[in-house]
């Protein structure tokens, strides 16, 4: 039989992002344990609409914790309880009935609130414009035997490709730090051939525009892997680290 | 202002690489100084011994050269990371209403409170035992001790020059008599608890910060930051310990014992 919960959501309302938020408290029903957080809110959100009220603004796109869209702290952690797991990957089943449950917006200064818990997230957009690419020709995919990767190296990347940009370690960093967005961004790339060439021109560019952008810098406390929903390494950090280093001894004694 | 290396220590990183170099060298600091402060416990003579070596027989511009040079890594480091806090707090200035760690240690987020702890500390500790200006605590205040200048022992036998007996300050004596007031020594073993917590999450994240770090040295180094803190906090305490509970005593002969004592006053006078 499908067990069921009476929930209190204490959900962040603010109305723009020229206006101050508050929390506002809902009771909900009979929220079924096999539905996902999203639809939990949906269902809330049926009710504020026959209430007559404005529903509660959140962000979501594919709901199969691929897009990044999604992005809310729940009880204080980003995407909430479930590891390696986005907000719509998430399952009532986790909660438990009786549950008052906080759903907050992403609280990063880069990140302003735009609605409800919906952040304005454009500054990993010019992150990647920066140096999340390559300048190489990019027609057609060329052969995959063209150009032989080590199987481990292509692990690597593609363990690096699997962020989604959806910013929860911004949200989860106590300092509002982008790094291991960046650094998911520079490893995927500085490691395969085809981003290597331009491996340190991205590592400066990227970083000089991560701390334009206002993001704080990184204590390696680890809250950002913890919360990751794709589990992008602290590893990824380091290299991150080691890279602008390289890069910036090489800058200092280019040849001029 | 855009030469690398302004740009190198405007970035979040370089100025947290020039932190992590500098705690290197503190780190290192750190160490060489507790193995200089244990020898204590091998006798008043050899303490005093060390002392003159460090003060007399190195170069003095070594001996300069060597504190400014910590001086300017701990101005480094605080600039750094008083730089790099206010950066890190305009990034993020409101919390969450549930706000909680999901696996950040106590020691990594408490890095600025011992951090600031730390720096008064370290200002109190050169006063009181390098400057020795602390007040009520001075060292040759009459009837706190006797004589400060004790003949200097090498391998058990006095050293003379021109037949006269080289003499040397007291450390072991100035270090007991410091210990002997207890909110010193209450001060002294909270700040050295305190370094154990800097250096258990520091340690290991200096490697990360210079990119020598992954999932496996990870484990590693953080067990190795735990035990570095605690050999640390442990070697710095004991003295204190052992000066409270009467292990570590004054010696005005400076370890010479009873009967060359004699002859020191007979100098003396
Ligand atoms: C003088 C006062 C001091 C202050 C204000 C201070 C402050 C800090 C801060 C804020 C951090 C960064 C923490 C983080 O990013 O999570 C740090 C890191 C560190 N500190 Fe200190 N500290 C002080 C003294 C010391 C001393 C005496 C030592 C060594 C004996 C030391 C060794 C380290 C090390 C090794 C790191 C790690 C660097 C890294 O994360 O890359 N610090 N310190
Ligand atoms: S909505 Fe696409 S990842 Fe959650």
């Amino acid at each position: 039989m499908e067990k069921t919960m009476n929930l209190t959501l204490k959900v962040w309302r603010q109305k723009n992002a020229a206006t101050d938020g508050q929390f506002v408290e809902y009771p909900l029903k009979d929220v079924s344990e096999d539905s996902s957080f999203l639809e939990m809110l949906d269902i809330l959100n049926e009710e504020l609409v026959e209430q007559g009220k404005e529903p509660v603004a959140f962000d979501h796109d594919c709901r199969e914790g691929i897009c990044g869209t999604c992005s809310m702290t729940i009880n204080g952690t980003a995407h909430g309880p479930q590891r390696a797991t986005t907000a719509c990957q998430l399952h009532m089943r986790h909660f438990h009935d009786g549950q008052t449950i906080t759903i907050e917006p992403w609280r990063a200064k880069p990140f302003p609130v735009m609605k409800d818990l919906i952040v304005d997230r454009t500054p990993f957009d010019r992150i990647m414009q920066a140096g999340g690419f390559i300048t190489g020709r990019a027609g057609s995919a060329v052969e995959a035997n063209a150009m032989p990767i080590p199987k481990g190296t292509a692990d690597y990347a593609m363990d690096a490709a699997a962020c989604i940009g959806c910013g929860a370690c911004v949200a989860a960093c106590p300092n509002a730090s982008a790094m291991l967005f960046t650094a998911a961004k520079v490893a995927h790339m500085n490691s395969l051939p085809q981003g290597k060439p331009e491996k340190d021109r991205r590592a400066l560019a990227m970083v000089t525009t991560m701390d334009g952008e206002g993001f704080g810098g990184c204590t390696n406390i680890g809250e950002c892997e913890a919360v990751c929903p794709k589990e992008i390494s602290l590893d990824m950090i380091a290299q991150l680290n080691r890279d602008y280093a390289a890069a910036q001894v090489k800058s200092f004694f280019k040849a001029v | 202002m855009s030469s690398p290396f302004c740009n190198f220590i405007r970035s979040t990183i370089g100025r947290k690489i020039l932190m992590a170099l500098t705690g290197l060298v503190l780190v290192l600091f750190v160490m060489g100084h507790m193995l200089g402060n244990l020898q204590i416990f091998l006798g008043a003579e050899v303490i005093n011994a060390y002392a003159y070596q460090l003060h007399y027989e190195l170069p003095t511009a070594a001996l300069w050269g060597i504190r400014l040079f910590l001086l300017a890594c701990v101005a480094v480091h605080i600039w750094a990371a008083v730089s790099l806090t206010l950066d890190n707090k305009r990034a993020r200035p409101d919390s969450y209403a549930a706000e909680k760690p999901v696996q950040a240690t106590y020691a990594s987020r408490t890095m600025r409170i011992s951090g600031v702890i730390l720096l008064a500390f370290i200002i109190f500790h050169i006063a009181h035992y390098t400057a020795r200006v602390v007040p009520g605590m001075q060292y040759e205040e009459p009837g706190v001790l006797s004589p400060t200048e004790v003949p200097l022992v090498k391998g058990g036998e006095m050293v003379l020059k021109d037949g006269q007996p080289v003499m040397t300050f007291n450390v072991n004596d100035m270090m007991v008599a410091g210990f002997q007031v207890w909110w010193v020594s209450a001060f002294y073993i909270i700040a050295t608890g305190l370094l154990c917590m800097h250096l258990a999450h520091g340690v290991s994240s200096m490697f990360q910060t210079v990119g020598l770090r992954n999932k496996i040295w990870r484990k590693r180094l953080d067990l190795v930051a735990l035990a570095y803190g605690w050999v640390v906090f442990i070697g710095f305490a004991v003295i204190p310990l052992a000066v409270l509970t009467g292990l570590l005593q004054m010696d005005p002969t400076g370890g010479l014992g009873e009967e060359v004592a004699a002859i020191t006053e007979t100098i003396q006078k």
